[in-house]
């Protein structure tokens, strides 16, 4: 069984996606023995009124994948009265974690307002969720080209708020080297899967980033779900390492032991 | 039966060209890859002088040497040397192992000067891959397009040409070759993007799409799941995963003596 830490649900903007209706999407998740995924919502890049995208999350969650989709709220700490936006994920809607997208948004993680969004959060045991990046930008719509999210200022962020959870969504196509193990030194920072290229990746990855740090994430609708999942093959990872990246290291991070 | 089109010797250690195809080798068998199709050597070279290009298909002679019926290679051209690019294709395809050949981001293909290496491609029944990008930021000055290839495909209306990585963006790019019935689709070597493989069967048919890797810097992984993952019937797969590619490659192989 597999916890997948990245789905979004709703409508990529540029495209309709297959099995980008929730009740397919579940199908396939369940057809390929994922037990829990946190979703997020495309819908939370573009739309300004985050709160009302946030509710419609919570309720395609708990109508159409009970048990099994997990939702994550977007914030956009550069909207008036953000704050009310996390309160209202953690309280109304039993949010475990937060989904950022910086670049969409334009801000800097370095901006004050991000400071406060982290102690928020971490006052609240929530976990927060960053997305470096969307698609390839070689193959944006011109009219909306967004750079990746830049991390220089995570690591500082993090050593502010001790128990934060971080995740690091899609950045495995620009994450390497220096960049990448001076965000992971944190054992609290992890980092999935998705966007993750070169053959045998896995074990590569595993040669600079400690596996307990490693999650399992699709990227699905918008990736092949079978993607994520052939890497767990292709990689020689032994059935230990294996279960901890697909299953245990996100089990023991991020759900209540009653949702485990 | 799966045949992958487009490899190459990166993404691995191994001072050698041997060392490096074995690795892949054991990747290809774990996801059950049984015939790869290698090209260009490396450091890659993107407007390689006749001296390099001669040096980068010696390195893939030397690898594919010690993989008869299993690892074949197509010979590295630049179409801004047309005559010593004729000599190499004589000396790698019509003298040698090799049975295509592959053009990268010298020159754009749209050029007629181009067409005597396409000609000669042709006599010797040598399989054309055309490496094709429509990047939002702009293309590399030498680099084609999808639409730069129908332009150069209806010069040559009766020889196969694979507009290599269809494109990027797959959504111009499939529309870009849609009525040039002799150039095929290469699906690899770009994300793993749902709906690629639907809208090139839609558009194209299923026995003009072809999968490729673009291991090592791509994994096996991601570009499989763009088949595997697709909402098309199973013999549309196979055609993808193998069927197209052998068929094409039949009469060169066949010259060759190569068991098919």
């Amino acid at each position: 069984m597999i916890i997948d830490s990245n789905l979004y649900l709703s409508r990529w903007p540029f495209r309709r996606l297959p099995n980008d209706e929730t009740a397919s999407l579940v199908k396939k998740l369940k057809q390929n023995q994922i037990e829990k995924a946190f979703a997020g919502s495309f819908d939370g890049l573009l739309h300004k009124d985050i709160r009302a995208v946030n509710q419609r999350l919570a309720a395609e969650c708990r109508t159409a994948g009970p048990d099994l989709l997990i939702p994550v709220g977007s914030i956009n700490p550069r909207l008036p009265g953000w704050e009310d936006d996390v309160i209202a994920c953690h309280e109304e809607w039993q949010m475990p974690g937060l989904r950022l997208h910086p670049n969409y948004h334009g801000y800097q993680l370095s901006d004050p307002d991000v400071k406060k969004l982290f102690a928020m959060a971490a006052e609240r045991g929530l976990f927060i969720q960053i997305a470096m990046r969307m698609e390839d930008d070689r193959t944006q719509h011109p009219l909306m080209r967004v750079d990746d999210v830049n991390f220089a200022a995570l690591p500082d962020l993090m050593k502010q708020n001790p128990p934060l959870q971080v995740t690091i969504l899609n950045g495995l196509k620009s994450l390497s080297g220096a960049k990448l193990t001076r965000l992971t030194e944190n054992p609290n920072l992890t980092i999935e899967i998705a966007m993750l290229e070169g053959v045998g990746g896995i074990e590569k990855l595993m040669k600079q980033v400690p596996y307990q740090q490693i999650l399992f994430g699709s990227y699905f609708p918008f990736f092949y779900l079978e993607s994520s999942l052939n890497k767990l093959k292709e990689s020689d990872l032994g059935m230990e390492i294996e279960k901890q990246i697909s299953r245990e290291n996100a089990q023991g991070r991020f759900l209540k032991p009653s949702q485990r | 039966m799966i045949w992958d089109l487009h490899c190459h010797l990166s993404g691995v250690e191994g001072k050698t060209v041997d060392e490096r195809i074995a690795q892949l080798m054991g990747y290809a068998d774990r996801m059950g890859v049984e015939r790869l199709i290698f090209f260009m050597g490396w450091p890659f070279s993107v407007d390689p002088t006749p001296d390099e290009f001669r040096k980068q298909n010696d390195q893939v002679m030397q690898a594919i040497s010690h993989w008869h019926d299993r690892a074949f290679g197509f010979v590295y051209l630049n179409a801004k040397y047309v005559n010593e690019s004729i000599q190499e294709l004589d000396r790698c395809v019509k003298n040698g192992p090799m049975i295509g050949v592959k053009l990268w981001v010298a020159t754009r293909c749209n050029d007629p000067a181009i067409d005597p290496i396409i000609k000669r491609a042709a006599e010797l029944n040598a399989l054309i891959y055309q490496h094709t990008w429509f990047k939002s930021g702009g293309n590399l000055i030498g680099e084609s397009t999808p639409g730069d290839l129908a332009l150069m495909a209806k010069r040559h209306p009766k020889v196969p040409l694979i507009a290599g990585h269809i494109g990027g963006d797959w959504e111009l790019g499939l529309r870009a070759i849609q009525d040039s019935p002799n150039v095929y689709a290469g699906i690899g070597g770009s994300d793993p993007t749902a709906g690629i493989t639907e809208m090139a069967v839609r558009t194209l048919g299923a026995d003009r799409v072809l999968y490729g890797s673009d291991i090592g810097g791509r994994s096996f992984s991601s570009q499989l799941a763009k088949i595997q993952g697709a909402d098309i019937p199973e013999v549309s797969k196979r055609l993808i995963l193998g069927g197209n590619l052998k068929r094409l490659l039949t009469p060169i192989l066949k010259e060759k003596g190569i068991k098919i």
